[in-house]
């Protein structure tokens, strides 16, 4: 299998703390990790790469430093990681992001061969926004399973168990594919000695935008149809409703009629 | 106090300070307790590598040297467990010596029990034979192609668990150390059994049993070294351990120390906390003095072997500094959390029981201090006379 996984070097958010003067993170001092799905991603990456043998290669997209994340992830079992990084991908939001890395994967294909998957965590803990991993998916034109907690390939398709609120579902699906990695249920491997010290070795090579196609108009600022007007944290301590109903249709009808009775809706 | 540690150093002390975090702290008040090794935890430990840490990558360890070692266990300890430590890096001692005497298919029969995560157990000391070791009793007699081993071990780390062991016999006790030959045996070897589980006061997750050998055949093809060329095998291992020993004492001291830190800063006795009264701060602060100094010794000492300066006398007296600092130290830590810190709810009465070995193992301090003085004796004080 020729795998590829997704990472974000993100800041740990269990030591968060935000400026109240300026409403942003304040990042000084906070230590930044590999984003906690995208280290489940590998996980199942990992499995399946030792299941069927292969190659895993990580992509990051990020200023040098986020080197340190491509060289956490080898020393959990990742063979070998790229960077992406040009001032011109500065400030990209998802769809330029994702447009970009769509991009570095068509071009890694030409030297690497096609990936079979390409695993993304299913979020990054610091955005929250969980389209990064769709949207490459739609930019290169490949069928995606999301919020996947396990998967194995059998007779050279994947089976994956997708998480629902109900329970889940094992889908199957042809090669190649984008997948979406949820908390699985084992705990990813912790680094080893070796790992450590053949990833403090490892030559991670950079990519930039005139390294491969792309069309900077999509990327950065000016490929970001997202505007961020103001960020602020949200006051504390309002009323709160718990609608918890027996599953979440009857819930969401439960919401509607509690908007509509309040003429919100 | 800052260290310049590389950055590698770095990444591997906090592996290590994670990895200790997660899979030992958890688990080790429960074993401390039984007074078990945690089996389930090693595998785990082996599997990141922290088995093999000194052996050479060509033998399938991880090449580190001595210094690299001494800073990953220092987090091992200090976030984790030196009992478990101490039984789990059994192996790595005791296959030193075939590293150091032994014969390339020797290293290798070694290397396919310690490499694939078995375990093994290094076995000098006899019940009248610990420090003076001149005086071991295992005889070890050749007969044809075998020798022929009778006597009794004591005290051996992870004797009870053991999968091949590294044992110092006679051949000749009228030679003293010159008698003594190195020999590596399997578990399964009859004649060999092992003999009682120590139920020890601290350290209480390593495995800490007798050995006893009943004319115990061990083929000549086992025999490490040269007959007569075990005590200085055996020494020369020591000598090169002796900083991955003692680093186990800075752990016990800073867990204790920060443990007595964050109990004085919290604890309000007569509307204060108690860290701001001058009898308790200035203790803290003598405690973080001494260990210190202790750790910044270890780390001299691991930095001289890996430039291959090899000194017994400093050895000495690293490891007696270390030992006598740890029991200060933690002694000094119940002491701040009082009646609390006698109580096995709290983490420092344990820590107190792990200290104490640190004066007594690897040569207790008083012999020590014979080493050292002797040294002195030796010394050139011809430039005084003026």
């Amino acid at each position: 299998m020729n795998i590829l996984v997704c990472v974000k070097q993100v800041p740990d958010t269990t030591e968060i703390k935000i400026d109240p003067v300026t409403n942003t993170l304040i990042r000084e001092g906070v230590p930044s990790i590999v984003n906690t799905f995208d280290g489940y991603a590998l996980e199942i990456a990992a499995r399946v790469r030792d299941k069927n043998g292969g190659t895993i290669t990580i992509l990051t997209m990020g200023p040098e430093q986020a080197k340190k994340a491509i060289k956490e992830c080898l020393a959990v079992g990742a063979d070998k990681g790229v960077l992406l990084s040009d001032r011109a991908f500065g400030g990209s939001d998802t769809l330029a992001t994702s447009y970009v890395l769509s991009r570095a994967v068509r071009h890694l294909e030409g030297r690497l061969g096609c990936f079979d998957v390409v695993f993304c965590g299913k979020q990054a803990i610091d955005g929250d926004t969980g389209q990064v991993g769709p949207e490459l998916a739609a930019h290169l034109g490949r069928p995606q399973v999301t919020y996947a907690s396990d998967v194995e390939v059998v007779d050279g398709e994947l089976r994956v168990k997708r998480e629902s609120d109900e329970g889940y579902d094992i889908i199957s699906c042809p090669t190649p594919a984008v997948v979406t990695v949820v908390k699985t249920a084992y705990e990813p491997r912790n680094p080893t000695i070796k790992g450590k010290l053949a990833a403090n070795r490892a030559e991670i090579p950079t990519l930039t935008a005139a390294d491969f196609e792309i069309d900077t108009s999509l990327c950065g600022l000016n490929g970001s149809p997202t505007k961020v007007k103001k960020t602020y944290t949200p006051a504390r301590g309002g009323k709160v409703v718990k609608i918890q109903e027996s599953d979440a249709s009857k819930s969401a009808a439960a919401l509607m009629a509690m908007l509509s009775d309040a003429k919100i809706l | 106090m800052k260290y310049q540690y590389t950055e590698l150093q770095q990444e591997l002390r906090q592996m290590a300070k994670d990895f200790a975090i997660k899979e030992i702290a958890p688990y080790f008040k429960e074993y401390d307790v039984k007074g078990e090794f945690p089996r389930e935890l090693f595998e785990k430990y082996h599997e990141a590598g922290y088995t093999t840490m000194m052996i050479p990558e060509e033998y399938g360890g991880q090449g580190l040297g001595c210094l690299d070692c001494v800073l990953i266990n220092e987090m091992l300890g200090q976030y984790g467990d030196v009992g478990f430590l101490a039984s789990a890096g059994s192996g790595e001692l005791s296959m030193m010596p075939v590293i150091i005497g032994g014969t390339q298919d020797q290293i290798q029969r070694y290397g396919d029990v310690i490499i694939t995560g078995g375990h093994a157990a290094f076995s000098l000391t006899e019940p009248d034979s610990g420090s003076d070791a001149a005086s071991i009793r295992t005889t070890a007699v050749r007969d044809g192609d075998y020798y022929v081993l009778n006597g009794r071990k004591c005290f051996v780390t992870s004797g009870g668990i053991a999968d091949i062991y590294t044992v110092l016999a006679t051949v000749d006790r009228s030679k003293g150390t010159r008698g003594i030959t190195c020999f590596m045996i399997e578990r399964d070897t009859p004649g060999l059994s092992v003999g009682k589980e120590e139920d020890k006061m601290g350290l209480r997750l390593s495995n800490t049993t007798d050995l006893i050998f009943d004319n115990c055949r061990v083929p000549a093809a086992n025999r490490v070294g040269d007959e007569g060329m075990g005590f200085k095998i055996a020494m020369k291992n020591l000598d090169r351990s002796r900083p991955v020993g003692s680093i186990g004492a800075v752990s016990i001291a800073q867990a204790a120390i920060d443990h007595a830190l964050k109990y004085a800063k919290e604890r309000k006795t007569f509307g204060k906390p108690l860290i701001e009264n001058q009898a308790i701060a200035f203790m803290l602060a003598d405690m973080q003095i001494q260990c210190e100094a202790a750790r910044n010794l270890v780390y001299r000492c691991a930095e001289n072997i890996d430039k291959g300066i090899y000194d017994s006398e400093f050895g000495s007296i690293v490891k007696t500094f270390c030992g006598d600092m740890v029991m200060d130290v933690t002694v000094n830590a119940v002491q701040i959390f009082g009646g609390y810190g006698y109580s096995r709810e709290y983490p420092v009465e344990k820590l107190m029981r792990d200290a104490k070995i640190f004066a007594i193992f690897e040569g207790a301090n008083q012999i020590q201090r014979i080493v050292i003085s002797r040294a002195m004796m030796k010394r050139d004080l011809n430039a005084l006379k003026d």
